[in-house]
């Protein structure tokens, strides 16, 4: 099962600049291992020491987020879109 | 009844024609106090908006000073202004569109000791700030205090927007429960932004915070507003309230607001100073 996974621009180094890619998988923690096994060094980013998602990224399969879900088991279908959202502040800047 | 004169009625004339604001809804802004925290890229426009919009009150607050390569974005400033006081040379803009308009100038760093007497004064508080700690403070003064938030991030290409109403759906806390450690996501500085993105993103924060005033439509509370400008798309991510938020949920574990520790970028600060 295909699904669509965007990219923020903080990982697009790791994804050859794409900002979208398309990987298999059933549920969330699939999509994700994919993603890893296509662009190492992906998992990294996302995952803390103890192998939790960390806190200041947030990840949606639609527009829902997984949290409120089943977390990285949540299941997703064909055609499905994955987003990978993590914390930005920016605004003011010297 | 209203209090205009002449010219504030041919000066707001195009909001009072609007069915949702009229002349009750022209005075409601004119009554409103909004703070603006950070007069950069986001407060630039937001505060330039709410002041040409007859927000009464606007207070800004902001401790640095004016610098040339902050002219590409934050375009309350310009280039005469270079070395003078972030705060002050946004309220001379401000004044000079809007003389009806009280801004107050606040050229200090917002920090637990001053945020939350601070945010009391307000009715509505516009974070704009480059820096994680300062942005939880702001969230987590907003919720203590049940003041509206309105919050925007911007970097490279891509801008987020979230409405924080304490009570109501989630606050930035709910979203981010912490701040990534430093070095972990980086900055406007480090990372680059179109200059532009801060007015798509801070012009959208100054519609927030008029609807909040008002009290009509619907806010971005509970949906998160995600702009890619590359792409040029909006779109929209549902975000609920984490009843274990440690602010605003069930049993919240921070009851007054605190600073993150920050060491870790003082320590960079340090090192690159160093360096140099």
């Amino acid at each position: 099962m295909a699904v669509n996974v965007r990219i923020p621009v903080l990982l697009r180094s790791l994804t050859q600049n794409q900002g979208e890619v398309s990987v298999e998988g059933s549920t969330v923690k699939e999509v994700i291992e994919q993603l890893e096994a296509k662009f190492p060094g992906i998992q990294e980013r996302l995952y803390d020491e103890e192998g939790k998602l960390r806190r200041f990224i947030n990840i949606y399969v639609n527009s829902e987020d997984i949290r409120s879900q089943q977390g990285e088991e949540t299941a997703v279908k064909d055609g499905d879109e994955i987003s990978i959202v993590p914390a930005i502040a920016g605004g003011l800047g010297a | 009844m209203f209090s205009f004169t002449e010219d504030e009625i041919q000066r707001y004339s195009r909001h009072i024609l609007l069915q949702e604001v009229g002349g009750k809804g022209q005075q409601r802004l004119k009554d409103s106090k909004v703070l603006v925290v950070g007069a950069g890229g986001l407060g630039s426009p937001s505060a330039y908006y709410l002041a040409a919009a007859g927000v009464g009150t606007i207070g800004i607050i902001d401790d640095d000073v004016v610098e040339l390569s902050n002219l590409q974005r934050q375009i309350l400033h310009d280039t005469a202004n270079v070395g003078k006081p972030k705060a002050e040379s946004a309220a001379e803009r401000l004044r000079a569109l809007n003389p009806g308009v009280e801004v107050r100038v606040i050229k200090e760093r917002l920090d637990e000791n001053n945020v939350m007497d601070l945010v009391r004064q307000y009715d509505v508080v516009v974070d704009g700030v480059d820096n994680f700690p300062t942005r939880y403070l702001v969230n987590d003064a907003c919720v203590l205090t049940g003041t509206p938030l309105v919050d925007a991030g911007i970097l490279r290409w891509d801008g987020l927007c979230l409405t924080v109403k304490p009570g109501e759906g989630p606050c930035y806390r709910c979203l981010f429960p912490e701040p990534p450690p430093a070095g972990m996501v980086p900055s406007c500085q480090e990372a680059g932004v179109i200059g532009a993105i801060a007015g798509v993103m801070g012009t959208i924060q100054a519609t927030e915070v008029i609807k909040v005033l008002l009290g009509i439509g619907e806010t971005y509370t509970g949906r998160i507003l995600m702009f890619d400008a590359l792409k040029g798309e909006f779109r929209e991510l549902k975000s609920e309230r984490d009843k274990n938020c440690p602010v605003c949920g069930d049993n919240p574990t921070i009851t007054e607001p605190k600073a993150y520790d920050l060491t870790c970028e003082i320590q960079i600060a340090r090192v690159s100073s160093a360096a140099n």
